[in-house]
């Protein structure tokens, strides 16, 4: 794999989760010869490697899989067509110009460059700072993903009364995990009106479990000077303001925290990549290219996705267009059509679509709503005044991302439009 | 009896350090003792990081003489022992007119403690930081103003001690002193001495008893319980004050400069201040409370010191905090010593008359980082004037070892220390770029990091945006491994502080 490493390549993908991958495999398939994927874990698989609970492939494969099955598939065919990888290897930086400074125990400190690259870094988690639990700082405080790591990759329990705030999906499925190991899973907290995660996860992870969920709660406080003895819950108001009366001390050992995701862009930022205040990802257009020249971006890093399925989606997408930079195409200014958040929309991937690229491919526009809409609802772009495509869905929730697809047909209308304005709305 | 040591130090926060450090040069026997399971546990480990140049300290008072005489060793002392520092210089700075009017008895105090100061103009100060206030009305700059990485500086300071033959005991409490005449069965033979609280010979601890023939209270928080139990000073009382901070992700929020408010009655106020780690700091505020180790951040505090971050910066933004911690100032009582200053929180830098054996110090709160070489200075001279010799040891090396710290090298010293040691290769903290070449250095240590936060603090792993969840299960795994333990035994500060409690049904399989 790495014997015949070469200092450059046609393209460098950094990241070798579903996104990278996908986008790896589409590279190569579409004419990019030398490509070289890179991931500071010690295999390929991402964050996949530690969901070993099923739930993935549905859309891909019509298939259930567990994380590290639906990975082996995308790994095999990676290894089959001769995909190069640097595994136990960081990316350090990324220059604008498309330099790249890694470096890894077993592979060295090493400067590379490429003619296209795809950032596929994925997410990382929201921690106690970012939302500022009052109390000391005893062990026992940690984010539902570090959890997730020590039970399924290093096999070892981080405590055994578990209280979880956030009811994201990762803290669902622990949830459901730390149950079947023999924990007690005491609450999930949640401090907004509705679920931040999967009602598929909530069902399976937790009513099946009979593991509280309470609505509106939070922590107030965290007890225990060495390690957690106990938190605090209190209900909140629609303001966030604590209820005085409601406060609960719970007794546990651990709280686990489930409280969001960030795109990972350390390395977009210092490639000079424009980023998206709302998503806290790059600018994408429909090809997945981000604000600088031949740096595409795919997954988790663009925005944070529920399914594996549409980031295998976006990987390909990303990785087929950088070998079309490699190829020779595209025109390195585009006239944008950009993608507006309308009514209950908080934000559009793509942001922007690129009209000259505009095939007979469908462009999958992703959003999250503001707000629950617990009704039948419809997904509609316009160009500020007329319809250019609808879809209809039995409900919107913030947790769960919403999508509408453009086909060939409307892409006349697209092309015309000087915005495209999307929003989720009641029928 | 065991054979005596000549001095035991209580209490390896800077000041301690500091005095270790500077005792070691002579030839003299040292056993200094920490009840924590590292050192830099206290005060020292939760503080706003400046060498202070002076200019606020009650003039005459003995905290101002220890600032001003300290302020001017940093830059060798960084150069000595190899730790982060940076004169950087301060403002103090006047939002509005009527605070404008308070800079010049700034000045004029600073000037009263000979230290350099001058006024500026509000647009001045917006030049020199442009995302200050923009109601700034002027700010006293303060030139001799510095920034320390306060760990850096005790572990530095204590790793030289340790290695020019200072004895260094973790997990050891004071628990009593031993008085001459005293039987090993810890009761006093009364008919033996005149005075039964009169000398000093040892102290009993967690970890046995020692002899010595000084005993040096360095205890930060609990000096007036050591004191007290020495019979000294009973009026004296250490009141926690606590202070919250923010700190803010670095790669959105770079401020370049030291910023004071103009300060209020009881502390210099809320900061907004650039640190070694280039994040921003932000705080603290000041709130008495009762237990020395309710380092809680709370509600009410976070609101405060936000509110006072705003009033300088009011581009701070909530979503670029990364973490949040609280510090507890020892803030004592003891007048000033000239009885002509009119101050009542002064250090306490002496040989008590009623006690032989003993050293004590008290009421170690800001500036005591910055004043701990000038401390530990004094210390020395009040042994000698006590008939200690205190003569060289020939053998005694000044400096300290560097150790490298990946984040700071060019790209070319990265390459060459990555082929020599493929340690330095490998990411464990992917915020901050620690390599587990650093980490392993730092747990075979002369001063050796045994727990989660003793190698934070020493790497800076672990701080940034994802406060270690990436890094935590990586460190635990390596922790372990060199320290030849099962990670079931691995704490984030010591026994109580384990990370994991079992294997999963798997694992254990
Ligand atoms: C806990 C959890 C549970 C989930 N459950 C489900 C589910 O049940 N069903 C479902 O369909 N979806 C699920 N998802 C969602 C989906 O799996 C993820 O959205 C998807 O794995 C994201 O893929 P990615 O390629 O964007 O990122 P990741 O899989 O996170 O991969 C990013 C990779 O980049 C690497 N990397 C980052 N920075 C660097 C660098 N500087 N140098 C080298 N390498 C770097 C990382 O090591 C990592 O391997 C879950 C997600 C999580 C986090
Ligand atoms: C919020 C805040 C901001 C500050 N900002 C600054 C600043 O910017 N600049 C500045 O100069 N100063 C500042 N200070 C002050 C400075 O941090 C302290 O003055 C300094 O750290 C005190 O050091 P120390 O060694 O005396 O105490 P500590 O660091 O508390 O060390 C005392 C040690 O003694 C140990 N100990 C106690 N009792 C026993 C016992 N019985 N047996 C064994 N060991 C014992 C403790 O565990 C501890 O490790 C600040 C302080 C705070 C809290």
């Amino acid at each position: 794999m790495t014997h015949t490493l070469k200092s450059h390549y046609d393209v460098i993908v950094i990241g070798a989760g579903p996104g990278g991958l996908a986008a790896a495999i589409e590279a190569k398939k579409h004419g990019a010869d030398d490509v070289l994927l890179i991931d500071r874990d010690l295999e390929l698989g991402g964050i996949l490697l530690q969901c070993i609970h099923n739930g993935f492939g549905v859309e891909t494969f019509k298939e259930d899989l567990p994380g590290p099955s639906y990975a082996q598939r995308f790994v095999n065919e990676a290894q089959t067509i001769g995909i190069e990888y640097l595994l136990d290897t960081i990316v350090l930086e990324v220059t604008p110009d498309r330099r790249v400074y890694t470096t890894g125990a077993r592979t060295g400190f090493k400067e590379l460059s490429a003619k296209a690259m795809v950032f596929s870094m994925g997410c990382r988690e929201r921690t106690r700072a970012q939302i500022r639990i009052p109390g000391p700082r005893p062990a026992g405080v940690f984010t539902a993903g570090t959890a997730q790591r020590w039970v399924n990759v290093e096999g070892y329990m981080p405590g055994s009364r578990f209280v979880v705030l956030g009811s994201g999906d990762i803290g669902m499925i622990m949830a459901r995990r730390l149950t079947f190991e023999g924990a007690k899973v005491e609450r999930v907290l949640e401090v907004m009106p509705y679920l931040s995660g999967l009602s598929r996860n909530y069902v399976q992870c937790l009513l099946d479990f009979d593991i509280p969920l309470q609505l509106q709660h939070t922590v107030k406080r965290i007890i225990g000077k060495n390690r957690v003895e106990a938190v605090e819950a209190v209900a909140v108001d629609d303001q966030w303001q604590f209820i005085p009366g409601t406060e609960e001390l719970i007794p546990c050992d651990t709280l686990l925290l489930s409280v969001g995701l960030i795109p990972e862009n350390e390395l977009s930022q210092k490639a000079g990549v424009a980023l998206d205040p709302v998503t806290a990802g790059p600018y994408v257009d429909d090809g997945f290219l981000t604000s600088v020249p031949g740096i595409f971006a795919a997954g988790n890093v663009v925005h944070v996705y529920d399914l594996v399925d549409w980031v295998t989606q976006a990987g390909r997408t990303a990785g087929k267009r950088a070998a079309m930079v490699v190829t020779g195409c595209c025109n390195p200014e585009p006239a944008y059509v950009p993608t507006r958040a309308g009514d209950n929309v908080r934000y559009v991937v793509p942001q922007r679509l690129d009209p000259e690229t505009l095939t007979q491919e469908p462009i999958m526009l992703q959003m999250r709503v503001t707000r629950p809409l617990e009704q039948s609802v419809t997904v509609q772009v316009t160009d500020g005044d007329t319809l250019i495509a609808k879809k209809a869905e039995r409900y919107a929730r913030p947790g769960e991302m919403v999508s509408l697809t453009l086909k060939g047909k409307d892409y006349d209308a697209v092309r015309k439009a000087k915005e495209l304005k999307v929003s989720v709305v009641p029928k | 009896m065991p054979q005596p040591y000549d001095i035991i130090i209580i209490g390896a926060g800077i000041v301690g350090a500091m005095i270790a450090r500077t005792l070691a040069r002579y030839d003299v026997r040292i056993l200094w003792l920490e009840k924590a399971s590292d050192i830099g546990v206290g005060a020292t480990a939760a503080n706003s990081a400046l060498i202070h140049a002076g200019h606020d300290a009650v003039p005459g008072s003995l905290k101002a003489e220890m600032n001003v005489k300290a302020n001017p060793l940093w830059d060798q002392l960084s150069e000595e022992l190899h730790f982060a520092f940076q004169r950087t210089g301060a403002y103090v700075v006047a939002i509005g007119p009527e605070e404008f009017a308070k800079l010049e008895q700034l000045l004029d105090r600073a000037r009263q403690n000979g230290v350099p100061a001058e006024i500026l103009s509000g647009e001045v100060m917006r030049q020199r930081e442009p995302q200050i206030n923009p109601a700034v009305s002027g700010a006293l700059h303060i030139p001799t103003g510095g920034i320390v990485d306060p760990w850096g500086a005790t572990v530095a300071a204590a790793e030289n001690a340790v290695l020019n033959g200072v004895e260094l005991r973790l997990n050891t409490e004071f628990l009593d002193f031993i008085w001459e005449g005293e039987k090993a069965s810890g009761r006093v033979d009364e008919s033996k001495i005149q005075n039964p609280k009169s000398k000093i010979v040892g102290i009993h601890t967690s970890a046995g008893d020692f002899y010595a023939r000084w005993v040096i209270n360095a205890a930060g928080l609990f000096a007036d319980e050591v004191m007290h139990k020495a019979g000294v000073r009973p009026e004296f009382k250490i009141t926690p004050r606590r202070g919250e901070y923010f700190v803010m992700d670095r790669n959105q929020l770079q401020l370049n400069n030291v910023l004071f408010p103009v300060p209020t009655a009881v502390s210099k106020g809320i900061l907004v201040t650039m640190t070694l780690h280039g994040n921003t700091l932000v705080g603290p505020n000041a709130e008495n409370i009762e237990d020395k180790t309710d380092v809680d951040v709370t509600p009410q505090g976070m609101a405060e010191t936000w509110a006072g971050g705003l009033k300088l910066v009011p581009g701070l933004k909530q979503r670029d905090i990364i973490a949040i911690f609280a510090g507890l100032r020892p803030a004592g009582n003891a007048p000033c010593a000239n009885p002509a200053v009119d101050y009542a929180h002064d250090f306490i830098i002496e040989i008590p008359a009623e006690v032989a054996g003993f050293v004590n110090l008290g009421g170690m709160e800001s500036p005591a980082l910055t004043a701990a070489p000038a401390i530990a200075a004094r210390v020395v001279e009040l042994l000698q004037g006590a008939g200690e010799e205190l003569r060289e040891k020939a053998a005694w090396n000044p400096l300290r070892q560097d150790r490298p710290v990946f984040r700071h090298l060019t790209r070319e010293e990265q390459a060459a220390l990555v082929a020599q040691d493929p340690r330095y290769g490998r990411v464990i903290c992917r915020c901050e770029t620690v390599t587990e070449g650093e980490i392993v250095a730092e747990i075979h240590a002369p001063i050796p990091a045994t727990t989660y936060d003793a190698i934070k603090r020493r790497t800076w792993l672990g701080t940034g945006r994802c406060l270690g969840g990436f890094d935590m299960p990586r460190v635990v795994e390596i922790l372990a491994r060199e320290l030849g333990k099962n990670p079931l035994e691995i704490s984030k500060k010591g026994p109580g502080s384990e990370f994991l409690f079992r294997q999963t049904k798997e694992a254990a399989l």
